[in-house]
């Protein structure tokens, strides 16, 4: 019978690899309705500065706490209404998009990396190597995310830059655990053992020869962050710790729109409705990835 | 048993000196000079800077400083804070009542509310009643918790006036407190309406701080529930002509409790961090609005206190959680 089986190429493996993934993905539908709203954000963050009606962060003199365009009193060139001192809603949230995206990718870059660097590290080792960085981890996690990210930021000083530097640090021990755990179940199998044997030295073994094998419960893990990331920098911005006004952060914008809870309802209602609906975009998305990528649901 | 126990007190060790050593550094990593943020903007003289440098032991080896600060915790001593000048361990356990009122009665709604729904929709598998509890839950996992509470606020205390918007009594009543918590206090004071008071200022922080809570347990208890009902046990039960209730209540049901429990007793660390944001929403004098208070107001001692308690008080929960677990299941307990 060999001479009926096909040899495929790389590509043609991972062409095959990636059909696979979308016939699992797609069939929750979703995590497809979450990922076209997760690409129109991506799109709405890269574009924002020419898809913007306004300029987000200028007032607009007498235009101020003007209602949505359909409500009574509502002005057409600003969809959305405007702020307490007159900046057009509608332009800051697309602004906001950018904030949050860029966040998300910050973050989620920073503790991915090292959350696998060290945890690479610790399950290639073991040993002492192993328990000190893990208990270093254990640390970590004692905190309340949030309030750990809080304190950071007290001692890096408020702004975004910092509150990303800080809710990174925060996520990082999820994917050094996910690592180290992978990489131990990993380390284990003939093929590992087989690069070894043919000269692959530790760094080949540990980044070219494991690390693929891990990447499934590490992308899940990455997309669960991302979300988590938008979620926390808003918090920060909203007790005051993260991106600074005027920026146009959604969690910023809400903390300034507080006082205006109970007589204009729109100042309030849209930041967080952008939040809302970027982070369920995002975990939506996440579902899909984990039933496409997680073997054992996958035999179910 | 013993051995269990004492096998996870000594793993706890070294993370609890990890947590000090956080607690140590914090201060000492503020940019600038401790004493001089300390002093705030009216400044010291330079023999008071000393003197006070003394009196904090920053004058002294770091390596000194650091056992003096964790010889000083087992005595009981947290520092004193820089605004009331009053121990911060006091204050933290006058407020920590409020704290635990809130996030008590927030999780016992989540369990309530969380495991039956989480039961029906794996019993009710591919249901509308599944599809929509599941989207719901999806939906208040993602809820920005602190933009809940507003719009909650808009509507329950702005539009419909049914609830008050802020604190945790009216300020109608008065009377001793004797636990520290409302609900009970208010029993105690006998007074007429004083318990449907504080009732009334603790529904809203509470249902908000329960929303993500109970859309984990929802999902958990869905899926640990459809994993046991898949069990060879649960198939030999139907089989043996158990009535389905049975099946549900007594095989299935206790089995996915296990996971579900642990579920719970997990949430205690997305409580504390929740009750931070509830608390500044609702002003509601527990730790978590006292912490971002601490921070506001450049408090060191109490953050790093605050820090520290929290940090101990989330790693004691994760213990007690583990030991029950080893508790019920012995697998765990022997392994």
């Amino acid at each position: 019978m060999s001479d009926t089986t096909v040899k495929l190429t790389d590509a043609q493996i991972r062409r095959r690899m990636l059909a696979e993934f979308w016939f699992y993905f797609s069939r929750n539908r979703g995590a497809v309705v979450g990922l076209v709203v997760f690409v129109l954000l991506v799109f709405m963050a890269i574009f924002a500065d020419f898809i913007v009606p306004h300029n987000p962060i200028l007032p607009y003199e007498g235009m101020a706490k003007l209602p949505p365009a359909w409500a009574e009193g509502g002005n057409p060139s600003f969809l959305l209404g405007t702020d307490a001192i007159g900046r057009d809603m509608l332009s800051r949230l697309i602004k906001g998009s950018q904030y949050s995206m860029f966040i998300g990718v910050v973050v989620v870059s920073i503790a991915l990396v090292g959350g696998i660097v060290i945890g690479l590290v610790a399950g290639f080792f073991g040993g002492w190597v192993d328990t000190v960085i893990m208990r270093v981890m254990d640390v970590i996690l004692a905190f309340p995310s949030l309030l750990l990210a809080l304190v950071l930021v007290a001692v890096l000083g408020p702004g975004l830059i910092n509150a990303m530097i800080a809710i990174a640090i925060v996520y990082q021990p999820h994917f050094a655990r996910l690592t180290r755990a992978a990489v131990m179940s990993e380390l284990r199998r003939d093929y590992v053992a087989a690069a070894r044997v043919s000269g692959a030295g530790n760094l080949r073994l540990m980044f070219k020869t494991i690390l693929p094998n891990c990447l499934g419960p590490l992308i899940v893990q990455a997309t669960l962050s991302f979300s988590s990331a938008v979620l926390d920098a808003a918090a920060l911005g909203f007790l005051g710790m993260g991106a600074q006004p005027p920026a146009a952060e959604w969690g910023t914008m809400l903390a300034e729109a507080r006082e205006f809870i109970t007589s204009h309802w729109w100042i309030v209602t849209f930041p967080g409705l952008a939040i809302l609906i970027s982070v369920l975009a995002i975990n939506l998305m996440g579902d899909g990835l984990r039933d496409a990528l997680d073997p054992k649901l996958k035999r179910s | 048993m013993l051995r269990f126990i004492f096998s996870r007190l000594l793993y706890l060790v070294p993370t609890f000196l990890g947590i000090t050593i956080v607690a140590f550094a914090f201060p000492r990593l503020l940019k600038g000079d401790p004493v001089l943020l300390m002093a705030g903007e009216r400044g010291v003289t330079p023999e008071r800077h000393a003197e006070i440098s003394a009196q904090l032991g920053f004058d002294k080896n770091i390596v000194l400083q650091y056992f003096d600060f964790v010889g000083r915790l087992f005595q009981g001593d947290f520092g004193n804070s820089l605004v009331t000048k009053k121990p911060v361990l006091s204050e933290f356990l006058t407020l920590f009542p409020a704290t635990i009122e809130l996030g008590f009665v927030a999780i016992v709604i989540a369990a309530l509310v969380g495991v039956p729904i989480g039961v029906l929709a794996a019993i009710k598998r591919g249901s509308w009643f599944d599809q929509l509890s599941m989207s719901a839950a999806l939906v208040g996992f993602s809820m920005p918790i602190f933009w809940w509470g507003l719009l909650l606020i808009i509507v329950f205390s702005g539009n419909l006036g049914w609830t008050p918007v802020s604190g945790r009594i009216s300020l109608m009543y008065y009377f001793p407190n004797v636990t520290g918590f409302m609900l009970i206090d208010s029993l105690l004071s006998g007074q007429k309406g004083a318990f449907l008071s504080a009732v009334h200022h603790l529904i809203l922080p509470s249902v908000v701080l329960a929303t993500i809570p109970l859309a984990v347990i929802a999902r958990q208890t869905r899926s640990a529930m459809l994993e046991v009902l898949g069990e060879d046990y649960v198939r030999t039960a139907r089989a043996k002509g158990m009535p389905a209730r049975r099946v549900i209540g007594v095989h299935a049901l206790r089995n996915a409790m296990i996971p579900v429990v642990t579920t719970i007793g997990l949430q205690i660390g997305v409580l504390l961090a929740g009750a931070i944001l509830t608390e500044t929403i609702f002003s509601w004098p527990g730790i978590g609005k006292w912490m971002i208070d601490s921070i506001s107001r450049r408090d060191y001692p109490s953050v790093q206190s605050g820090l520290l308690l929290v940090a101990g008080i989330v790693m004691l929960v994760n213990l007690l959680v583990d030991l029950t677990y080893g508790l019920i299941n012995p697998r765990i307990r022997n392994k």
